[in-house]
């Protein structure tokens, strides 16, 4: 962990007077030693962690998504992680735990978005439709403000994704809002970019991707320049598995077929932007002929496939919109996509995409699904466990469960109630929005966002942004 | 969806001419007037498509025959305080949009009339909702991009739904008029060259009106249009979202005396004192605002603030170019009012406030008898996500039956 050595020396070099340099340097390195046992097990836990005292939240109304909810409970935290979650005088309180009263609130797990292009990254160029090798982490600023959105909505883990302007605009990174954040490292979600898989894939079909070319003018276009990517990744894999163990028989690494062959393994998710009826059936087309377990993305015309889609069993990701239109695919969006899908199965999860919809208000989407015609507690889940299945860390977050991340939010009232305030987010243990410090986050205002990071925004094309 | 809903107002429109006299009670467990106070186990009797009562159920006796609808809550029908659909379209490709012409940046003739069209699906949509009134037209982006007009969100010409056929004209400031042509290029150019027209027409007017006919220039509707504004016929509707470009409307407002009404306005919580001494009002941006661009500063609490400071204000959906292609004051309002706005000043702000901003109070905005009939019924606190939109009902017309 270079990082953490580096500030160290940064230390002791401001200290540094020339007399009292040896004593320094022999504490730094014992500063040192200590920080990078400490930013160790952070790597290891994925977590701050340490032995921080616990945390007991009490008498709030618990909202732990995938079990009932508890009308007055307790959770505890330790080390990063949820200790304990149970009705009050079910769970033992540890002492010396810092006890918070939280009477007249609700606690639900923090809100996890499987879809926002938060941070200014950027992912392919304007040189091929199909760029896996790009990766979104290599761009994103996390020193952006924007990223105050997300913690003030109540946002812990988010997906953040290069654009839908192309067939497949590069490599998604999952992050988690953590407290500080001076490198997108000290956000990540896998213990190191170089080796593991940090994200997802972005694909999109429709119009999105249409272009001049080297880009599709057509559907069929496009789907053609997807099918010949994946077979291309099924060749290289076929070689790796024939190479075996023998290095010289081994093909060139190619570093847009390694995640391909991820994505065809089942290890990277596909997050697939598909609109229109007809570009949805594609995508179940190319899933079924490929092998692959795409998360379906947006779906405005969702509602007409939930069937397919179910018979499919893939899992949806959606967004909702105050209205229909700005584009011809986008002519039929409906709030009762969530609750059609339900209806028939399938797995649902609810985005911002931000910045279409900003991510101030996930919770309200999950109200408009609610609208629509989804069940509660389907549209809680959609924000917070369905997206952690969808991104495979529902082992770790997405519900208030003993052994997950402590990333949970606290809120006035009720989750769905216009009137209800995130008053905190925490992630792992660490309180990283809080409404009495950072209102202005909430608000918006003059200073409250970069004004670089926003006319950078603005900058592009709206189809890279956007869905 | 489209055809059902011409076929409702069609049939609509058929019964109310055969059955001129009906009468219509609306019965709800609470009524908003936006009139006076909260009204409970309420009753808005309607004849003619007028309100001719509104009371208590214990005192106002519904008159057999009436036809009765019973809700849970009940407002005035919603007033968008400024959209651009019926010219702004849902495909968003070029045949739709007709909010703004890149010709010339200074196009004040260009009638809002000649462009609506009262079938867009983005109208049917506000209505569905419960928009009954909206202020539609020329949208942000030109220095003037022409004119607005207040239509009720039925009838299947423009005619059948104009309440004003000339409400504006709507003007732009600020760096986004130079996305969209060669010059201005900076503000205060822009500046220059509304002020340069603004002279002209002074003088236009001033030889319009000179003894000797002879010596009258001939008819120029650009001029004649501006001419207009600066006899205080019609407002200026001055987009304006960073305080540098509010000052700068307040003062071109000063130095030709023509009525102004600020748009946008997102930084208005840094100019509150200079707003409030000049009198003019607001047609705020959506509370919901994207935050890019020019909105970048936009705040939840500008509306609380503007409400706070006495200055008279209304929420619109504005203009939106992508997805969604248009935003409803209804869902705007219910954010403002969570932000410090509260629920009956917010509920104003897209009813009674944005009807008497408008000039149309006397027949929209609140249920009070001698007003039209625009009515939304709804089953539960209107500004909850979860609550449906049930009924629209238009001067006396039910147009929309279907929650959502």
């Amino acid at each position: 962990m270079s990082f953490a050595t580096e500030k160290v020396d940064s230390i002791g070099r401001n200290e540094g007077m020339k007399r009292r340099r040896k004593r320094n340097e022999t504490r730094a390195r014992a500063v040192a030693l200590a920080l990078s046992t400490a930013v160790g097990m952070l790597a290891a836990a994925g977590a701050v962690a340490g032995r921080e005292t616990a945390i007991a939240l009490t008498g709030a109304r618990l909202i732990p998504v995938g079990g009932p909810e508890i009308a007055d409970g307790v959770l505890v935290a330790r080390g990063g992680k949820i200790a304990a979650v149970g009705a009050t005088g079910a769970v033992r309180i540890p002492r010396g735990a810092e006890v918070r009263d939280l009477r007249g609130k609700v606690v639900m797990p923090g809100l996890v978005d499987t879809h926002s292009h938060l941070g200014r990254g950027s992912g392919g160029d304007r040189s091929a439709p199909l760029q896996p090798e790009v990766r979104v982490l290599d761009a994103v600023d996390v020193r952006s403000t924007n990223f105050w959105k997300a913690r003030a909505g109540g946002l812990t883990t988010l997906n953040v994704m290069p654009g839908s302007g192309h067939l497949l605009s590069g490599q998604t990174v999952y992050l988690k809002l953590r407290d500080g954040g001076a490198t997108v490292e000290d956000w990540l979600l896998c213990a190191d970019a170089s080796r593991r898989i940090c994200g997802g894939l972005k694909m999109a079909n429709g119009t999105n991707s249409q272009r001049q070319p080297p880009f599709p003018g057509t559907r069929a276009r496009s789907a053609a320049l997807q099918r010949g990517l994946f077979l291309r990744a099924v060749e290289y894999r076929e070689k790796l598995a024939r190479a075996g163990a023998d290095a010289a028989q081994r093909p060139d690494r190619d570093l847009g077929l390694e995640a391909m062959v991820e994505a065809l393994d089942g290890r990277r998710v596909i997050h697939f932007h598909t609109h229109r009826h007809d570009d949805i059936a594609t995508v179940l087309r190319l899933a079924a002929e490929f092998g692959v377990r795409p998360v379906l993305h947006h779906l405005s015309d969702g509602w007409k496939m939930a069937g397919e889609i179910a018979r499919a069993g893939l899992p949806a990701s959606i967004t909702l919109v105050d209205s229909p239109g700005g584009k011809q695919e986008a002519l039929d969006v409906s709030w009762s996509t969530g609750a059609a899908l339900e209806r028939a199965g399938v797995d649902v999860a609810i985005h911002t995409d931000d910045a279409i919809t900003d991510s101030r208000f996930l919770l309200r989407s999950a109200a408009m699904a609610v609208r629509g015609g989804m069940s509660r507690a389907k549209a809680l889940a959609a924000v917070t466990l369905a997206g952690a299945r969808m991104l495979g860390l529902d082992g770790r977050i997405g519900s208030l469960a003993a052994g997950k991340d402590a990333d949970f939010v606290v809120l006035s009232g009720d989750p769905l109630a216009h009137v209800t305030r995130v008053e905190e987010t925490w992630v792992e243990g660490r309180k990283v929005f809080d409404l009495a410090r950072d209102a202005r986050y909430l608000a918006g205002g003059r200073d409250a966002y970069d004004r670089d990071a926003d006319a950078a925004d603005h900058r592009i094309d709206t189809r890279e942004i956007a869905e | 969806m489209t055809r059902k809903t011409l076929l409702t107002l069609a049939c609509g429109a058929a019964l109310a001419g055969a059955l001129g006299a009906e009468t219509l009670a609306v019965r709800a467990q609470t009524i908003w007037t936006a009139a006076g106070p909260r009204l409970d186990d309420g009753v808005v009797l309607v004849r003619d498509g007028k309100i001719e009562r509104v009371g208590p159920a214990a005192e106002v006796a519904i008159p057999a025959g009436a036809t009765v609808i019973e809700g849970e809550v009940v407002t005035p029908g919603l007033v968008d305080a400024h959209t651009v659909v019926g010219l702004s379209g849902i495909l968003n490709i070029d045949h739709d949009q007709d909010q703004l012409d890149t010709t010339a940046p200074i196009q004040p003739e260009l009638r809002a009339l000649d462009a609506y069209n009262p079938r867009e699906r983005l109208v049917e949509w506000l209505r569905e909702l419960g928009v009954t009134t909206i202020h539609t037209g020329h949208g942000p982006g030109a220095l003037a991009a022409g004119q607005t007009m207040v239509a009720k969100t039925v009838g299947e010409t423009v005619e059948q739904a104009v309440l004003r056929p000339e409400a504006m004209v709507a003007m732009t400031l600020g760096p986004e008029v130079g996305d969209n042509f060669e010059s201005p290029g900076t503000r205060a150019k822009g500046v220059a060259m509304l002020r340069a027209d603004l002279v002209k027409a002074q003088e236009y007017a001033k030889k319009r009106t000179t003894e000797d006919a002879e010596k009258r220039p001939a008819r120029d509707l650009k001029l004649e249009t501006l001419a207009r504004v600066l006899a205080g016929e019609l407002p200026a509707l001055v987009t304006a979202h960073s305080a540098v470009d509010i000052v700068t409307a307040l003062r071109l407002a000063r130095e030709f005396g023509f009525p102004l009404v600020l748009d946008g306005a997102s930084e208005a919580y840094l100019v509150l004192d200079e707003i409030r001494g000049t009198g003019v009002p607001v047609i705020l941006h959506p509370t919901m605002a994207r935050l890019s661009g020019e909105t970048r500063s936009a705040s939840l609490e500008t509306a609380a603030k503007l409400a706070d400071a006495g200055i008279p204000f209304a929420i619109q959906s504005g203009y939106e170019p992508y997805v969604p292609k248009t935003r409803v004051v209804l869902f705007e309002a219910a954010v403002a009012a969570a932000n410090g706005l509260g629920f009956e000043r917010a509920l104003a702000a897209v009813t009674i406030d944005a009807a008497r901003l408008l000039g149309v109070a006397d027949r929209v905005g609140s249920l009070e008898p001698g007003k039209d009939a625009d009515l939304v019924v709804y089953d539960g606190d209107p500004f909850e996500y979860t609550t449906h939109v049930c009924k629209v009902i238009v001067d006396g017309r039910l147009v929309s039956e279907e929650c959502r």
